[in-house]
């Protein structure tokens, strides 16, 4: 765990220094990811280098694990926390068995127990250790460059990590598939992780906290769904941007928004009675089930109104329904692909469990569980 | 061979070892026919004795040079005396237009005659290439490498034998060939303030318009120079590592 106390920093001297901290108060608890989040200049990676001491504090305090970091070397302090930066730093002149060693050779580990941890890392992100641990930073595409940057920073399995805009030099569709990784790694690993990023779609992605900064203040900390559920005032909703509800969909799972009492039809049924089935529920289509309770698609109440014979003439077969445990975001997707007014959520077996409705989405998205607005 | 060839950096690279064992060749066949080499061979025992006074003088001020340069250089390179490396560098460019036999004469003047003014005039003259390389080779080193190795826990020694002497040593690496070539095309003139070398032939055969003494010291000058030039090229690419040595 670590906690920063009335953290301030100024710099340059006499009557008006520059503020580039201003009482920061923040605690990142073990094994959670604290985003620092915020347009350039507002102190982030000021905050984050005071972390390990690269910058000293004007004043406050930082307890690592209840640990005032002022009692400990620096030298030593830093060698305990992981440490990436946006340009990697990968060194040049060293082969990637060797970057990935820096810190355990600093502490002096054996050499031969170094090496094979090099080899454990490697094959941890899917880079062969054959093939790999003997090249050089400049035979590496800029991918595996941060890949390695982050491995060197796990080397010696510190606790605490910091990092400055990790990914910030990849292209935007590697970049997603390097932070998807960095999230499963991170699932095993439980590092307690201090991540500056001035992008939001990034931090939303892997924060467990977002701590908004500007000119040097803490502005909020909060989970992702928390701050782009209630911004805190007219700053941070701003920087959230006008699609924050949006974005809010990728972090609620679909069986979060569903509601689990619908109108249910089989194919057989006549669509007279289908109506009436609609009409008692409310609802403005109705889910088609198979005789296992599978979903095998959707009427919409339009559609039963224009033939009378039964539901397998008149129902849309495509799509059939999204998994429970699948984001928002691909649930809206396809009701707004296909104009649907609802669509079933389908559990591990395939079997409807709820169904998605534009009400219930946006009931869950007030804050109000979708069921109690009913 | 076409125009457009001869543009491409690489076709001049394979063209100058062809260009340069021609002239090689040449020479070497006008000398022999010419009876020339026989008489030049007469002065066999003085080139072997002028020989290694030359490469003494040669390896003491170079290796003393070294020895002092890459030092300054690192000291100057240092944050801390940024300011002071700023004049020190203006200085040492100013001092770098000086030509030899001006420096050989002030050294003279301050040291008389012999082996050690003459050891300490080369040094002068080597030293400055190496301050120079060092220092911007140092300076050169990105400085994500410097932030990336002290957020890891290195001190400020450990930065600088593992990241940054490392990362400019190919610099560092090319003053030295520079200076040890301006050491070695100098060193024949320190025979005028009295401490031998195959400057004695050359400078002697040209008094006495002996053509072929002026060769016997001449030539083993010039092998010298290219010899020692090889051997730290070859060094320069075997010793620098694959990572950051741009010649492999």
């Amino acid at each position: 765990m670590i906690r920063l106390e009335n953290l301030t920093r100024h710099f340059g001297q006499g009557a008006h220094p520059i503020v580039a901290v201003d009482n920061v108060t923040l605690e990142v608890p073990s094994g959670e990811i604290c985003v620092l989040l915020g347009p350039s200049g507002c102190g982030k990676t000021t905050t984050m280098r005071m972390i390990n001491r690269l910058i000293e504090p004007t004043s406050g305090k930082i307890f690592i694990d209840g640990k005032d970091t002022v009692d400990v070397d620096p030298i030593e302090l830093r060698r305990t926390i992981g440490y990436v930066i946006q340009q990697i730093g990968l060194f040049p002149h060293k082969t990637v068995e060797d970057n990935i060693c820096v810190v355990p050779d600093l502490l002096g580990w054996q050499r031969t127990n170094s090496r094979a941890r090099a080899r454990e890392l490697l094959e941890l992100v899917g880079l062969q250790p054959d093939l790999f641990l003997k090249r050089y930073p400049k035979e590496l595409s800029g991918g595996q460059q941060q890949r390695v940057g982050v491995l060197r920073a796990l080397a010696a399995d510190p606790p605490l990590m910091l990092m400055d805009e990790p990914f910030g030099a990849i292209d935007p569709i590697n970049r997603e598939v390097i932070q998807d990784e960095f999230l499963k790694m991170q699932q095993q690993l439980r590092k307690t992780i201090v991540f500056v990023s001035h992008d939001l779609d990034e931090a939303v992605r892997m924060a467990d906290k977002i701590a908004i900064f500007r000119s040097g203040r803490l502005e909020q900390l909060a989970t992702p769904n928390e701050l782009l559920a209630n911004p805190c005032n007219a700053f941070v909703e701003s920087f959230l941007g006008g699609d924050r509800a949006l974005k809010r969909l990728r972090l609620i799972r679909s069986g979060e928004a569903m509601v689990r009492d619908f109108a249910r039809v089989q194919p057989d049924t006549p669509l007279g009675e289908a109506q009436r089935h609609m009409a008692a529920h409310g609802a403005a289509a109705a889910i088609v089930l198979d005789g296992e309770g599978r979903p095998l698609g959707v009427l919409k109440g339009e559609d039963a109104e224009l033939c009378d014979s039964t539901v397998a003439q008149a129902y849309r077969p495509d799509p059939i329904g999204v998994p429970a445990e699948a984001d928002l975001r691909i649930a809206v997707s396809l009701m707004l692909t296909h104009d649907l007014p609802a669509l079933a959520c389908v559990d591990g077996q395939g079997k409807a469990v709820g169904v998605l409705t534009y009400r219930s989405i946006v009931t869950t998205l007030r804050g109000t569980g979708p069921e109690a607005d009913r | 061979m076409s125009a457009a060839e001869y543009a491409r950096p690489g076709a001049a690279a394979r063209i100058a070892p062809i260009v340069a064992g021609t002239v090689v060749l040449a020479v070497t066949w006008w000398l022999w026919s010419s009876g020339m080499a026989e008489e030049i061979m007469a002065y066999k025992s003085d080139i072997a004795y002028l020989s290694v006074q030359h490469v003494e003088l040669v390896a003491w001020a170079g290796a003393l040079a070294i020895l002092v340069a890459v030092p300054v250089g690192v000291l100057l390179s240092r944050a801390s005396l940024r300011r002071a490396a700023d004049a020190a560098m203006q200085l040492f460019n100013i001092g770098s237009t000086v030509p030899t036999l001006a420096i050989l004469a002030l050294s003279m003047s301050l040291l008389g005659i012999g082996t050690v003014p003459a050891v300490f005039g080369l040094w002068a003259a080597t030293l400055l290439p190496i301050v120079h390389n060092t220092y911007s080779g140092l300076k050169a080193v990105p400085l994500h490498l410097i932030e990336a190795a002290t957020g890891m826990g290195m001190t400020p020694l450990q930065v600088l034998w593992r990241v940054e002497l490392p990362n400019a040593l190919y610099v560092i690496f090319g003053g030295i060939r520079t200076a040890l070539a301006i050491c070695i095309g100098s060193a024949p003139l320190v025979f005028l303030i009295g401490a031998g070398g195959l400057g004695e032939l050359i400078f002697t055969g040209i008094a006495l318009d002996e053509l072929p003494m002026m060769l016997a010291g001449a030539i083993p000058t010039a092998l010298l120079a290219v010899g020692v030039d090889f051997l730290l090229g070859q060094a320069q690419y075997h010793l620098i590592p694959r990572g950051i040595n741009p010649l492999r």
